[in-house]
Order: C-alpha cells, then structure tokens, then sequence
C-alpha cells in the first residue's frame, strides 16, 4: 500500500470514528472533539517541531498553552478603568522596577570582573531591588484586587477583538522561549527539558496567584467569542427558520452552528500551520535543521550555529503551542488556571507526537486527532466495560461500585498503553517520517 | 533520516540523559554454549567476517590468532579493523561468519562475561578504566567473577606496577597515561587470565613509559600467559613479537613470525616506513 | 529571652519542617539518579512509583489496622512499609521485563527511555487511581506528637512552643538509615561496586565479567525501596495523594540536578537545598524578626518573600541559579 493512500485511510478512519461518535452518541459530542482534536493537532504540530525537527525535549508545553490562554484575557477583555485608576500605573512601575533589577543584575554580571566586589555589588542590587519592587507593586496590587473583587478585580485586557489573541498567544509564548532557551540552550550543556518543566510550572503558578494579572483561581469567564452567541441565533428567526427548514431544533442547531464556525476557523489556522510546516520541512532551512540533527558535529564543523538553530525551532515550536492554547481559551470562553496539569497539556501532547510519528507533520496531526479521540472516549468506554465485568456481580457490592467508580481513570492507563504499544511495534508512529 | 528508530535525534539534554560511560557494545548473546573441538592455536578468531549492527562489514575472512607462551601482534594501518577484530575475538560485536576457539573449545555464542570466566582478558584501547574509583576498586572490579580470595593476585600487580600500590587509594582518573595503562593491564591480570588481549596499550604515552610497558608486557608473557596485541608501533612491537599479523581493510595482508614481517620488503616499505 | 524565643520559633516553623521535607525529597532524588546513573534516562514514573509502593503500604496498614496490629505510639505504617517496597520492587521488576528490557537490547538512546517512563508513568498513574482512588488518603496512627508545643512551653517557660511531629521525627531518623545502608552498599559490598563500576563504563564493565542485567536489577530494587520509602514518609507527614505524588516530580529531579546527576551525595544535599530554600523563601518571618529585632524595630509586614504557592517556582530558580555557577551540579554528577 502506498503511503498517500495508507494516510488517507487513515485519516478516514478518525474521520468516521467522529462521524460514528455523532451517530451514536450525538453531533454536539463529535463536534466538540472534532475542535480540541483540531487544537491538539496544532498542539502536536508545535512539539513536533521541536523534537521532530530538531530533538529538543520540551517538557512545558502546559506554560506555553497557558501564555496562549493569557493572551486571550489580555487582547480580548475590556479594559478595568477604575482598576488601571487605582493602581495600573504602580503595578506598571513595580514590573518596571523587576525589570531593571535583572537587567542591572545581568550588566554587573557581564561587565564586571567575577570578584567578591562584584557578588557584593549582585546581592545588593538584587535585594534593594526586590524590597523596591515589592514597596511599589504590593499596594498597587492590593488596589487593584479591591476593585470588585467578585467581579473584576483585575487589570482586564484591551477590548480587542478576541481573533488577535492567536497571534499575540503565539508571540508571548515565543517570548517566554526566547527566555528559556537563551538560558537553558546556552549553558554548557543542555538543560532544556528541566527548564521548560520547571518554567511550566511557574507560568502556572504565577496565573493561578496574580489575581490582578487574570484573576487567579477566580477564573476569567465570559471571554468575547470570534462567533456569534447561541441566544442570539435563537432570537433571531431567519436562523430559526432555516433550522426548521432542516427539521432542526433551534436550539440544538445554534450549538451546532456555533461549534461548526469555530470548527471551520480551527481548521483553516491547522491548514496554514500544516503547510508552512511542511514547507519548512522540505526547505533547505528544514533540511539543514535535520542535518544538525542526525550529525550535529559534523554540521557544526560545516560552520553551522547549531545553538542559534535550535533556539530559532525552539521558539517558532513554542509559538505554534501558544497559538492554540489562545485558540482553546476562546473555545472554552473562560481562562481556568486550576485546569491545567503536565499530565494532559504536556505529556498528553508528547503521546499525540510519537504515536503519530515523530517527525512527520501529518503524523502529528493525526496523533492529535486520535489521541484526543481516545482521551475523551475511553472514559465511557471503560465504563461500559467495566459495567459489563460487573454485571454478574451482587447489587451494592463495594467491589462493583469501586470498579464503576474506577473506570474514570482507565484513560490514562490507555494513553500509557498506546504510547507503549506504539514505540514498541511502530516505533516510528503510524505516519513515519519520510 | 536516521535508519534507527530509536535514535536520539540529536538530542543531548544532560538533564534528562546520561550519556558519559555509556556502553557501544553489541555483546554477542549470553545464551550460547561452547563445545569441545580438535587442535588449532591456544586462542583464535578464525576466517570473521562482520561489523557493528546492521552496519558495513568491517571484517573480512579475518584470521588472527595467539599459541601457547607466544606474544602476536596485530598491526596495519588506520581504519584496518584491529580493534574491531579484537572485539569480534572478544565478542563484543556479532559475527556474520566465522568462528572463535579458545583452548579446544569454540566459544563464538559466548557472552563476553561467560569469555572472561572462561580465562579470557581484554584491555580495550580507550575508556580502559574506571575513572571514579580508586586504583584499588579498578583491580576489584578485575576481579569480580573470582570468588576465591584475590588479595595475593592484588600484590602480585602491585609487585609488577609498583607505582599503583602508592596509588592505589586515589580514583584512577586523576593518574598520568602511563599509569592509567598500568591500572587497566592491571585490571585484566586480575582475573588470572589464561589469554590476555591488549589493544594498544601504549596509545598516548610518553617514549620512556612506552619502553617500560613493553617490559611489563614481556613479563607478563614470560609467566606464561599468551598475549594478543594490537600496536601502533610496530617496528618495537614486532621485534617483541613471536607471531605477526598485518591487516588491511579488514583482511590479513601478511602474516608470519614478528622476525620475517621485519624483514619482509614489502611490509617494511609499506608499513615500517622503509 | 527574646533570642531564644526567635530562635525556637525559627527551628519551629523553618528548620524542623525543612529537614522532614529535605529528608523526603533527598530520598526521592536518590532513586532518581540512580536510574540516572544506572540506567542513563530520567525517570518521568519515579513519582508514581512512590505513589505506588505507598499505596501498598497504605492499603496494609489498613489491613494491619483493622486486624487491631499496632506499633503503639508509632505508626502502623512502618510495620506495613516492608510490604509496600515488595510490592514495588515486584511492579518495577514486571515494569523492566516488560518494557525497559526490550530498549536495552535494542540499544535505544536514553532519550528514548525518557519517552518509555512517560508512557509508564501514565500506566502507573492510571493504575494507583483505579485501585485506591484520586482522593486523599489518610493512613498515619500512632502518637502524633513527640513533643508539643503547648508541652514544650510548659516545660521550658518560653513563650514560643516547639512541636515536632512523629512523623518528621521518624522521617529524619528513617532517612539516616536509609542513607547510610545505601551508601555502605554502594561502597563497601562488591555489588554495589558492580554498580558504580557499570555507570561508569559499562563496556568495561561487561569486559570485567559483570552481568548488566544483574546490575540493571538490583538498581530496580534499591529504587524500589528508596521511592517507597519516600513516598511513605511523604504521605505520613502530609497525606496520601496521588496526584501530589506526579507533582512532587519537579522538587525532586530539581535537588537530583542541583546535587549534580548521578551523585548519590549530591542527591541528598540537593534534597535539603532546595527543601530549605522552598521553606525559607515562603515563610512569613513576622514572628522571628519580632523576637530577634529590638522592640520597635519589626516590621509591619509579613516579611514574606514570596507566597507559598511559588515554592514550585523556587526550588526551580535555585536550580537555574546552580546551573548557571556549577553545571555539573554542587557535587560533579555521574559518579554512583
């Protein structure tokens, strides 16, 4: 079997596990993993990017998924006045005064000969700075968080429409991996993976306390939507007529209508990012990416700045993460920092790239697809299982209702199961790169 | 792209990997046995043919072999499959053809432990000792399928390389070339070896200390253990030696006593420089 | 008076919890570079492993505790300890037969293992929430102080009281022992040489007749038992849950880093650098500076440096910090 063939079934395969899943179970449901399976598979483009392209382990996706969703509150929101009076320009000096802390901080560390003067000269800048920094930002933060707590209590964003979010998702990630990988990529040896694990956890950790940043654990919710609202199809009876038309209920049809146009917007962002990627793939800048790769010595010796290139994927990988976290932030509407966990925003997209095919951008796309499939399957799946193991056994037993109850918690057992069972029969996943 | 699927990709993270002391080896599988055959020299690597993985042939028909009390010594130019025939005879790689026998048995399905049990000793060009333990623990770690007392095999080295008992609780990584040679020769003497294989043991030492390891080398063989090398120096090392062996991409040029090699014409143009 | 109250409460709230958690983490940080050092990969199942072995044991103790067995004032749970290593010595031994093994002889780079043990990692996590839940769990019997703080004032008079817990009495006990057979081991016995002997030149080692699964095994084992072990000592201090058991991931592979890989000393100094700075960093120090300034002096705020729930991010900065000065680590890596 030829390979574009052996792809198309493939991805026909996926096609008609959705397609089955809105038969069987309902359209609402198979249009919904159709759009986080779109967005995983632009997640899963990203990753592959960087380990496909260039073997770099990135360990924190979930930050850079979190950025994109921090995009989307800053861009699309409406602006707090009264908290930008009470206390934006503080909290605009405090960040100021952070700032030029560590750029002090860098300068005496370049310019200055390493001596205990210079130590000195560190720690003093760098306490002062910080007592500075906190005598300027807390009362400013305290101001702005007093501002209607349960409403706002944060700075809000700039009132743009909520599309500009995906790009600037994409920026402020590439930012943040500019950071890391200036420091990580540039020590004498690599620290990648721990960089971004730890950096990972510290985006989260600083979404989940600055409550005048995006409010915390309080959530953002209500995010503007590049959609038109369910209500107000239903309020409006041209749409309600074309839905009777179809023989649709109108308020099922508005959902659809809805998640179908965020769908169609999904679809056109992986369809640009597939191609670019694959252009980038088979582009001499692609081909000397895999030339450091499988030989990074020899194309270091060819006067290649294997550091400078890695740091280049490394941030465009990073990009694309953040484009559709800013992407799934919209979907969901709300900005929910408790919801995000390494185990599904990090090392759920590494099993949506091997199992796909490292290095292969359609592999990727189709990991994305399957992976997020079984993710959101498995739970019922299991659940019937487990009620069909269960069903000889005695009503109210306490082993039946703790297998029921267990069945949840099949689906990671399953993503382990198939990383496994792919890396170890199909090692180079099931869309091998070329 | 890379023909392994498990390849790394390039990838170097030291925080996640750890790639110092990692193994290159392609052991031959333990689960061979070795049966008893007729005659031939006391250790030889018999007509191999084989390379690394599913990589190029480095070998061809390559015989090389060592009698009872004699020194052979293996030479050729760069890239001739010495070390790499040294490792085939060791089992260290896997052969597509050909055969190893030691002492009347064929031992080509033996694991490379089950070759050191069976009296074989391999000192291996580079990475040839244990940097972060001491001299002491290096001779130990010789030593690790003895169960008998080994304290008087230890003295016995520490009489041949006197420098290492002084040494012998400072971490062998921090000694100069010359006794780092000593502490792996050292090492491999451990085990009481009956064949001990050297693959230049004189690589990257200075003339003096090169001259003194030749002796030790005599001495060794002059306690009766046979000794397989491979020299860059073969003009000294084919004067010490009682059979030679020249190979040429992985094919045996010429072979005969160290004496006839030195005095073939066409050896000494083309490998002795004239 | 005033110097000793601050000190009291120094060793109260920073020191005393600190050691308990550097106790932890430096046990967890062991069995992580071991398998560095071993088995060349990081482990990504490492905290899962924990959570397993001591889900066994809390499953025991519960056992042990319904059948009325106790330690008296000490926890059930040391008793049913020994267990919950069996259990994940036997679940790591099934784990390396059945995937780890297949890498090896294929000879996969260790980046490849990394990927392996997410996949683990998922399994074993799938598999300590089937079997005993995602909730909190609680285990710990037995006296719950060695000393309390109401006690200590009584005793001494001070205005600051002292409590040490059982637990983090019988964490930092535990851990010496611990420590200390491990490093005997690593030293002294001739397998434990094998080990070292193998993660520094494994060709070598094969040429010295040391059989790598052999050594590959028993490394299983030791982690098998430091994981549980921490993990149990973690979740008699705080509480059994899973999920904090992925999430202790981060601390540890940080104090194994900052240690400097591969470094089994290097693992416990990194477990009480970063347990020290994580406590330090985040707690208020209001009261110390009121007892240990002049009256008037105090500040009015907490003197917090940073909220508790950046303590994640601290234990990173240190590692960055680290890295930068020393990238081999405090103590220079691969040495088991």
């Amino acid at each position: 079997m030829n390979s574009a063939l052996r792809n198309t079934l493939l991805f026909g395969i996926i096609g008609v596990l959705i397609a089955y899943t809105g038969v069987a179970q309902s359209w609402n449901t198979a249009l919904l993993i159709l759009n986080m399976g779109l967005i995983s598979a632009i997640m899963a483009l990203g990753v592959n990017l960087q380990w496909g392209f260039a073997g770099l382990f990135n360990v924190g996706i979930m930050g850079f998924v979190a950025l994109g969703g921090l995009a989307t509150v800053l861009v699309s929101m409406p602006p707090t006045t009264e908290a930008w009076a009470a206390g934006g320009g503080g909290i605009l000096a405090g960040l100021l005064m952070g700032a030029m802390t560590i750029a002090a901080t860098v300068l005496v560390i370049k310019r200055m000969p390493a001596s205990t003067l210079r130590n000195a000269i560190v720690l003093a800048i760098l306490i002062g700075g910080f007592v500075l920094y906190r005598a300027i930002f807390d009362p400013a933060v305290e101001a702005v968080e007093a501002v209607n707590p349960a409403g706002t209590g944060y700075l809000g964003g700039l009132g743009l429409p909520v599309i500009l979010a995906w790009p600037v998702g994409g920026l402020l990630a590439a930012g943040a991996a500019w950071i890391i990988g200036k420091t990580a990529l540039g020590l004498r040896s690599d620290y990648l993976a721990i960089a971004t694990l730890g950096i990972a956890e510290i985006i989260i950790a600083i979404l989940k306390n600055e409550d005048w940043l995006s409010r915390g654990v309080k959530n953002v919710v209500g995010l503007p939507r590049p959609t038109a609202f369910e209500i107000d199809l239903q309020n409006d009876p041209s749409f309600v007529d074309r839905a009777a038309g179809l023989g649709m209920d109108p308020v099922l049809a508005s959902t659809l209508y809805v998640k179908l146009a965020y769908a169609g917007l999904f679809t056109a962002v992986l369809v640009i990012l597939l191609i670019l990627a694959q252009r980038a793939l088979n582009s001499p800048w692609g081909r000397m990416m895999r030339a450091i790769r499988d030989n990074e010595t020899a194309a270091e010796a060819m006067g290649k700045d294997v550091t400078a290139r890695h740091l280049q994927v490394f941030i465009l990988g990073s990009a694309v993460c953040g484009i559709a976290g800013a992407m799934m932030t919209t979907l969901d509407g709300q900005l929910t920092p408790g919801t995000y966990q390494p185990l599904r925003f990090t090392f759920l997209i590494w099993v949506m790239v091997i199992v796909g095919g490292s290095g292969s951008n359609l592999g990727a796309v189709l990991g994305g697809f399957l992976i997020w499939f079984l993710w959101v399957q498995v739970e019922p799946m299991g659940l019937y299982l487990m009620e069909l193991i269960t069903s000889g056994m005695a009503e109210g037993s306490a082993l039946k209702a703790h297998l029921i109850e267990s069945a949840a918690h099949i689906r990671l057992l399953t993503m382990g199961v198939v990383l496994l069972l792919v890396l170890r029969f199909s090692p180079r996943g099931l869309i091998p790169e070329k | 792209m890379s023909s392994d699927p498990y390849s790394d990709r390039g990838n170097a993270d030291k925080s996640i990997t750890n790639l110092d002391g990692i193994g290159s080896a392609q052991p031959v599988k333990g689960d061979g046995s070795a049966y008893p055959v007729d005659g031939g020299p006391f250790l030889i690597g018999d007509t191999m043919t084989g390379g690394y993985g599913a990589g190029p042939d480095i070998l061809h028909d390559c015989t090389i072999a060592v009698e009872r009390g004699e020194i052979a010594v293996i030479v050729g130019p760069n890239g001739a499959g010495k070390s790499t025939g040294m490792k085939a005879v060791f089992g260290m790689l896997n052969l597509r053809q050909g055969h190893v026998r030691l002492d009347g048995e064929d031992i080509t399905k033996l694991s490379p432990q089950a070759r050191v049990a069976k009296g074989m000793g391999f000192v291996p060009q580079t990475s040839n000792i244990f940097t972060s333990m001491t001299v002491e623990e290096n001779l130990e770690m010789g030593a690790f399928i003895r169960k008998d007392d080994i304290r008087g095999t230890m003295e016995q080295i520490y009489d041949l390389f006197p420098i290492l008992r002084d040494k012998r609780k400072q971490p062998a990584g921090e000694l100069s070339g010359g006794q780092r040679q000593q502490v792996a020769v050292g090492r491999a003497l451990m085990t009481k070896p009956k064949v001990l294989m050297l693959d230049e043991p004189t690589a990257g030492v200075s003339p003096i200390v090169m001259d003194e390891l030749f002796d030790r080398i005599i001495e060794v063989a002059r306690t009766g253990i046979p000794i397989l090398m491979v020299e860059q120096n073969a003009r000294q090392a084919l004067e010490i030696a009682d059979k030679g062996y020249v190979l040429v991409q992985g094919r045996n040029a010429f072979t005969g006593t160290g004496k006839e090699l030195l005095n073939d014409p066409e050896v000494r143009k083309s490998f002795l420089g004239g | 008076m005033d110097l000793l109250n601050a000190v009291i409460a120094l060793s109260n709230y920073v020191i005393i919890p600190a050691m308990a958690y550097g106790s932890q983490l430096a046990l967890g940080a062991l069995g992580v570079t071991l398998i560095y050092g071993i088995l060349r990969f990081s482990n990504f199942a490492h905290g899962d492993t924990m959570a397993f072995g001591a889900m066994v044991t809390v499953l025991v103790t519960w056992g042990l505790q319904s059948l009325g067995v106790s330690l008296g004032p000490l926890p059930t749970a040391l008793l049913a300890l020994p267990f919950g290593i069996m259990g994940a010595m036997a679940l790591l031994l099934v784990t390396d037969r059945m995937v780890y093994r297949f890498y090896r002889e294929q000879k996969a780079k260790p980046v490849i293992l990394v990927i392996v043990s997410l996949g683990v990692a998922f399994i074993m996590n799938g598999l300590v929430r089937f079997i005993i839940g995602p909730d909190d769990q609680k285990f710990s019997d037995g006296e719950r102080f060695i000393i309390s703080a109401r006690t200590f004032k009584k005793m001494t008079g001070l205005e600051e009281g002292l409590a040490i817990k059982t637990t983090q009495g019988i964490t930092v006990i535990t851990a010496v022992i611990v420590v200390a057979l491990l490093f005997w081991f690593l030293n002294r016995t001739r397998t434990g040489k094998s080990m070292r002997a193998y993660s520094d030149n494994e060709d070598l080692a094969l040429l010295s007749g040391i059989n790598p699964e052999r050594v590959v095994m028993i490394t299983w084992l030791l982690v098998a038992a430091l994981a549980t072990t921490a993990g149990v000592l973690y979740g008699l201090d705080k509480s059994f849950k899973p999920f904090t058991y992925f999430q202790l991931l981060l601390p540890i592979f940080a104090s194994a880093i900052v240690g400097g890989l591969g470094n089994p000393l290097g693992a416990i100094a990194g477990g009480f650098v970063i347990a020290f700075s994580e406590v330090t960093v985040t707690y208020a120090w209001k009261k110390v500076a009121g007892y240990a300034l002049p009256d008037g002096w105090a500040p009015d705020g907490l003197i917090q440096l940073l909220s508790t729930d950046y303590k994640l991010a601290v234990s990173f900065i240190i590692l960055l910090v680290v890295l930068l000065f020393k990238p081999t680590g405090l103590f220079k890596g691969k040495s088991v």
